[in-house]
Formats: C-alpha cells, sequence, structure tokens
C-alpha cells in the first residue's frame, strides 16, 4: 500500500513550483449543431493548486460538467472550445491524440455518477485496473495485478483478494463506486476529476464514498475538481468552492465562508431553497422562475430575471467579478469592492 | 357522489390503515422457470396514516419504499395483509361493506418521480389532467374547466400552458402537471414517491412550497416517500423508517429526528452532510451497503451493519416495541427482557 502513496509525480511533467495545477482563462465552449447553438460556458477562470479540492456547484445546466469535461478533452465533436486550459503547466488544447492518451489516465483520471457505465462489463475489475497500470507504466501484468491488490485495499473493498475476479455486476453501488475510484486512482495522477461520484448512492454509502475521497486525497496530495449540485456535499470535501449560473463562474471562495455567508444573491438564494434541519414549519425562500435557455445569451447579469435585489444597471452589461475580501470574488453589482 | 367522499369515522379514525403488509416477488430461473428465490420487498409491515397529516417514508434504495407506495395505490396486488380506508376494507366487492378498487384509486392518487414518464406525451397537459375526471363520468365541459382550475391552482397560467405538451415544458413545471392531475379527481389521499428527488434546489423549493399549500387548500392527507431526510423532516408530522422491508421505527417527526430509538434511524441521520466545514463527519456512521432484500439476515435484519449486534440479534426478530408517544422501535434494546445487553435502556 504504501509503495501507491510514495511513488513521485509522473517524471517530466512535474510542474514548477508555483505554477497551478489548473489554469482555465477565459474558456468557452458552445455546442453547435445545424438547428442550434447552446452556450453551455461562456467565460470560465479557475486555478487550482496542486493538493487542493475545489468543488464547483451548480444546478443542470450550469456549465459545470462541460467545464470538467474540458480539462480532460473528452467533449464531443459538436462543442467549440476556446481559451486556455492548462493542467500542470501543459496545454491541453495543443496535446495531439498520443499524448492525450497518455495524459488521460496518467496525469489527470475522472470519476462518474453512474460506475456501471464507466467500468467495463465485459472484464473483472483487477484486469480493469490491472489494464491501466500496464499501458501508462508498461509494467508486466503480474504486476498490474500485484498494483490492482493494492487499489483495491486501499479504497476499503473489503475482502480484496476475492474481487479482483469480481465483474462489475457482481459488485454493489457502493463497491462499484471504489472500484471506480481504484481504477482511477491506479497511475496515482495530481489531478482527479469527479462528476457528482456520490449523487447515485445513499445516504450511509455517499459519506463512506465522501471519507474516503477525502482521505485518499489527503494521503496521495491530489488536486480535485468535484462537480456536484449538492452544497452538503460540497461543505463535507471541498477547500474552495466555484459557483456556476449559466456557464459562469458567479462566486468563488473558501466553502466556510460561502456557506456561512454567500456574496452573491444565486447562491444566497440556493442556500435558503436548501432544505435543512430546523426549518420546520417554515415557509422555504425559493428563486422564482427558471434558469435561462443557453441559446442566446442574455446582455448583463443572466441571473437578473430571478434576482431579488436586480435594478436596471443589471440588465446593461455583464458585471465583473469583484472581490471585497481577499481569496473571495462574486460577479453581482451591488457586491462592494474594485472589480477584479 | 358516493358517501365515501365524505370523511365518515371522525378525525380520529386513520384515513388508511395497514396490517401485515406483505409483497414478496419471484425470480424466475432454472430449466423450469420456477421460482428460484424470493425478493422480500415488503415484508410484514404495519402503519396507519391519520386525517390530514403527512406521512413521511424514508429508507435506502432496496428498503421497499416504492413497493410499499405502489401497493398502498393498488397498483401492485397484496400478498397479504389488511388495508382499511376510512374504517372499510378496501377490495372486496361493496355489498360486503367495503370499497372497491375504482372508487378507492378515485379517493387515493399518486405523483411519481419521473415526470416525464408519468404524462402521456402526446396529449396537451390539459387533456392529460381532464383525462381521469372523464373516465369517472365528469362531462367533457366541466372536466376541461377543472383541469384549467387546478393548472392555475398550481401555478402554471392556463392561458399560458394548457395546450402544451410535456416536452415543452420544464421538470419543474411537468411535475406541477403532474400534481394537478393527481388532483383532478378530488382525492383524500396523495401519495408521493420522491416528487422533488429529480428536481434541482431552487424548484424544489418551489414545488415543497406548492405542496404545503395544496394541502391545506384542499384538506388533503399526504403520504410523502424520499430517501432525503431533511426534506421528510421538513414536510412531515410522522416518520416511518423502513430497512430491508420491514418498519424500523415509527413515530412523530421530532421524536424520529431528535430521539432515534433504532440504531438504523440513529446512523441513517448522522450520515447527512454536516452544512459546516467546521463540524465534518470523520468516521462513517455505517460500513458497507445494505444487503440483498433475497436474503435478508436472520433475526433482525439490521444486525449485519450494527454497532450493536449481540446473538439475541440473530436469533429473534423484534418486535416493535412502544416508547411512549406513538414512537415505536423494532429493536431487541427497546424492549426490557429482551436478553440484549443494552435492553431497556430506551424504554419510555
Amino acid at each position: 500500500m504504501s509503495d501507491v502513496l510514495d511513488r513521485p509525480g509522473l517524471a517530466g511533467t512535474a510542474a514548477a513550483a508555483g505554477t497551478p495545477l489548473v489554469r482555465l482563462s477565459d474558456l468557452h465552449v458552445k455546442f453547435v449543431t445545424r438547428d442550434r447553438t447552446v452556450h453551455a460556458v461562456n467565460g470560465v477562470d479557475m486555478r487550482l493548486d496542486a493538493g487542493e479540492v475545489l468543488c464547483i456547484l451548480g444546478e443542470s445546466g450550469s456549465g459545470k460538467s462541460v467545464t470538467l469535461r474540458a480539462l480532460m478533452r473528452l467533449l464531443p465533436k459538436t462543442a467549440r472550445v476556446t481559451g486556455g486550459i492548462e493542467v500542470g503547466g501543459r496545454d491541453v488544447q495543443a496535446m495531439d491524440e498520443g499524448t492525450l492518451a497518455d495524459f488521460r489516465g496518467g496525469d489527470v483520471a475522472m470519476i462518474f455518477q453512474e460506475p456501471m457505465t464507466a467500468l467495463d462489463p465485459v472484464f473483472t475489475i483487477g484486469r480493469q485496473i490491472a489494464e491501466t497500470v500496464q499501458r501508462h507504466e508498461r509494467a508486466s501484468r503480474a504486476a498490474g495485478m500485484a498494483r490492482a491488490l493494492e487499489l483495491l485495499e486501499l479504497v476499503q473493498i473489503p475482502s480484496a483478494k476475492r474481487r479482483l475476479d469480481a465483474y462489475p455486476h457482481e459488485l454493489s453501488g457502493g463497491l462499484r463506486q471504489r472500484a471506480m475510484i481504484a481504477v482511477a486512482l491506479a497511475c496515482r495522477p495530481k489531478l482527479l476529476l469527479a462528476d457528482e461520484p456520490t449523487t447515485a448512492l445513499d445516504a450511509t454509502v455517499q459519506i463512506q464514498v465522501l471519507l474516503l475521497l477525502r482521505r485518499l486525497q489527503e494521503q496521495m496530495g491530489m488536486g480535485v475538481v468535484f462537480v456536484t449540485h449538492d452544497l452538503g456535499v460540497a461543505g463535507e470535501i471541498a477547500d474552495r468552492v466555484a459557483v456556476m449560473y449559466a456557464g459562469k463562474v458567479v462566486e468563488e471562495g473558501p466553502v466556510d465562508a460561502m456557506m456561512r455567508a454567500p456574496l452573491h444573491p444565486y447562491p444566497k438564494g440556493l442556500l435558503g431553497a436548501t432544505v435543512h434541519a430546523g426549518m420546520r414549519g417554515r415557509r422555504l425562500t425559493t428563486i422564482p422562475g427558471a434558469p435561462p435557455a443557453l441559446e442566446t445569451l442574455p446582455k448583463g447579469c443572466a441571473f437578473a430575471p430571478r434576482c431579488p435585489e436586480a435594478e436596471p444597471a443589471c440588465l446593461e452589461a455583464v458585471p465583473a467579478l469583484r472581490g471585497p475580501v481577499p481569496g473571495r470574488l462574486a460577479r453581482c453589482i451591488k457586491v462592494p469592492g474594485a472589480a477584479s | 357522489m358516493s358517501s365515501i367522499d365524505q370523511d365518515r369515522g371522525g378525525p380520529a379514525q386513520p384515513l388508511l390503515g395497514l396490517r401485515g403488509l406483505k409483497k414478496h416477488f419471484p425470480i424466475r430461473g432454472g430449466m423450469f422457470g420456477g421460482a428460484v428465490a424470493t425478493v422480500r420487498a415488503v415484508d410484514g409491515i404495519d402503519f396507519t396514516v391519520r386525517k390530514g397529516e403527512t406521512l413521511g417514508i424514508v429508507g435506502e434504495s432496496g428498503c421497499g419504499k416504492s413497493t410499499t407506495a405502489r401497493l398502498l395505490m393498488r397498483l401492485l396486488a397484496l400478498d397479504a395483509g389488511e388495508m382499511l380506508f376510512d374504517g372499510e376494507p378496501v377490495g372486496v366487492n361493496d355489498q360486503a361493506g367495503g370499497i372497491g378498487l375504482k372508487e378507492y384509486r378515485r379517493q387515493v392518487q399518486m405523483v411519481f418521480q419521473d415526470s416525464y414518464a408519468s404524462l402521456n406525451p402526446r396529449l396537451p397537459i390539459e387533456d392529460s389532467i381532464a383525462f381521469a375526471p372523464k373516465v369517472h363520468g365528469v362531462p367533457a365541459k366541466e372536466a376541461a374547466e377543472r383541469a384549467r382550475d387546478l393548472l392555475a391552482a398550481v401555478g402554471l397560467s392556463p392561458a399560458q400552458f394548457a395546450r402544451r405538451y410535456p416536452h415543452e415544458l420544464s421538470g419543474g413545471q411537468r411535475q406541477r402537471v403532474n400534481i394537478a392531475r393527481a388532483l383532478a379527481l378530488q382525492p383524500r389521499l396523495v401519495i408521493l414517491d420522491e416528487p422533488v428527488s429529480a428536481l434541482d434546489k431552487s424548484v424544489e423549493a418551489q414545488v415543497l412550497n406548492l405542496l404545503m399549500d395544496l394541502k391545506e387548500k384542499f384538506g388533503l392527507t399526504y403520504v410523502f416517500i424520499s430517501h432525503d431526510l431533511n426534506v421528510v423532516q421538513y414536510i412531515s408530522d410522522r416518520v416511518l423508517v423502513m430497512y430491508l422491508g420491514i418498519a424500523a421505527e415509527q413515530g412523530p417527526v421530532d421524536a424520529i429526528y431528535d430521539r432515534p430509538a433504532h440504531p438504523y434511524t440513529q446512523a441513517l441521520l448522522a450520515s447527512r452532510p454536516a452544512m459546516d466545514p467546521g463540524k465534518r463527519r470523520m468516521e462513517p456512521p455505517l460500513t458497507g451497503d445494505p444487503p440483498n432484500p433475497v436474503n435478508p439476515p436472520s433475526g433482525c435484519r439490521f444486525r449485519t451493519r450494527c454497532p450493536f449486534a449481540e446473538a439475541v440479534c440473530a436469533e429473534r426478530v423484534p418486535l416493535s416495541a412502544d416508547l411512549g408517544g406513538g414512537h415505536e422501535a423494532a429493536c431487541h434494546m427497546a424492549v426490557p427482557g429482551s436478553g440484549h445487553s443494552g435492553a431497556g435502556r430506551l424504554a419510555a
């Protein structure tokens, strides 16, 4: 097990000190089909340091999963991606197919909401992990299987030796999720991308997987970008949170400050609308209406039509990100502080 | 309309009483296609739904909560058990003094999780809502009028929405249509099976507020099924916690959430995210997944994951112990003299 944890970063890809692990600059993604164009991501800047956990929080259609997939160039052909995507100081957009194949699974790995579609149903769990190790590290099959066993123990799968020979359908939901995490960690990625990995799990299993991910992240010093729609999940795992709405980051900051007192009206509304203990008998505050369709971009703030604090100026131009306190940013003209 | 429309037994008589509710599903296989195993989806539960209350049913996947919903609606036939609706046995013929299924289903309606699959894609929503009243003999014109009134009641302007098709609506709007459709027969009991689970948080709050308003406006009784403990706490008056086809614990919402007696309920509540990064959980309250309901553990079904399990838990099935105030838990620790070392600690 120690071998898995102690291994240094891949030679030749180690970034110089001070370079962020992930840097997105002015990322735009639109999906162009014959009938229509959808502007899914509209100018996202983001940075993640090594060993940091960033949660991208947003509702369906906010562009959070598209942003995540762009980091690994997993978007379909209809996607038009512009802007800078750097991981470990390397330009992801410029990679050729061969480089990209080494990059995916080696430096960056991803886990998904539905492990049944991420795992191959016709190979055993052990083979799938070993294959990754063989492919990326040119290890022998035996060495690959040995690593597979270590990894299953690392993700706390009981009777790991026996489970090496299990097919995905033979495992319960929680074990399958752990097996998928084991595949993702096979080559000790520096960056783990997680797309709602606990959303489909039951409450008692969700907390197990969250705690496991947090522990593995600390032990392996990985950077993690974790996409979720659940404020509670973000509270359990994030260091920093970026809230997305209509393809833009509307607020960003440390998780505790964000959850205690959000700056932007959208996360404020979201916090009020999330049912938690002690709200019984009180009427829930809601955000009226629904998120905008992203076929045409609004000229001003995309949240303004649903915002209780909106004024005419909000519709004039897209508000800039403002930083009222160091480390926190919000895209709202009502937030004090200089536009950055 | 028939007399069952009105309250009969008075407010003290439960609207729905269930005893020994059971549903097993055979798994077929083998050479002759015989039953090789049985899924004990619902394995003997008792509960009542009081008039005007919201009963929340919580549990993890596979605990039988959705099967329970379908049994309540009689979309599945009972294997065993007794159902009384306002004192009348359900599903027996009228001469024997019971309620026929057609009449029962007019009184009890259901809203499903998947808002799209539960609407006919080829019907404008107005016609979907008016469909059931027409089947039950309401003249077409009156049914259409009722549909438009209901659309207004669920917050969708009839002028704007009545002629739309389901695919032209958002998820939240479609769920409003499903609620309107469930109310079209003026039922007394509405079964809500994960009605907000597929919705975004901001829309979920809108729908929860709407459900509370409609309950008051139409004097409804709800059975609210969900895996979301916070939502159940918010909306319910009483709560039933299910585990592997049985009732682990039931009682008033405050008793369940403030003084959970069953170790499963305690673990379930402790698994909720803290909503405070300063108070993160360090150890998971439970390990492993819920076992397969095909071969549930002997004795207490929770014993394989229970931190307090002892020999007695494998030997005997715990009976529901009364903890006072309608709070019951099926755990040997709640029964004095059960043979468990912690027995009686919880007794009232």
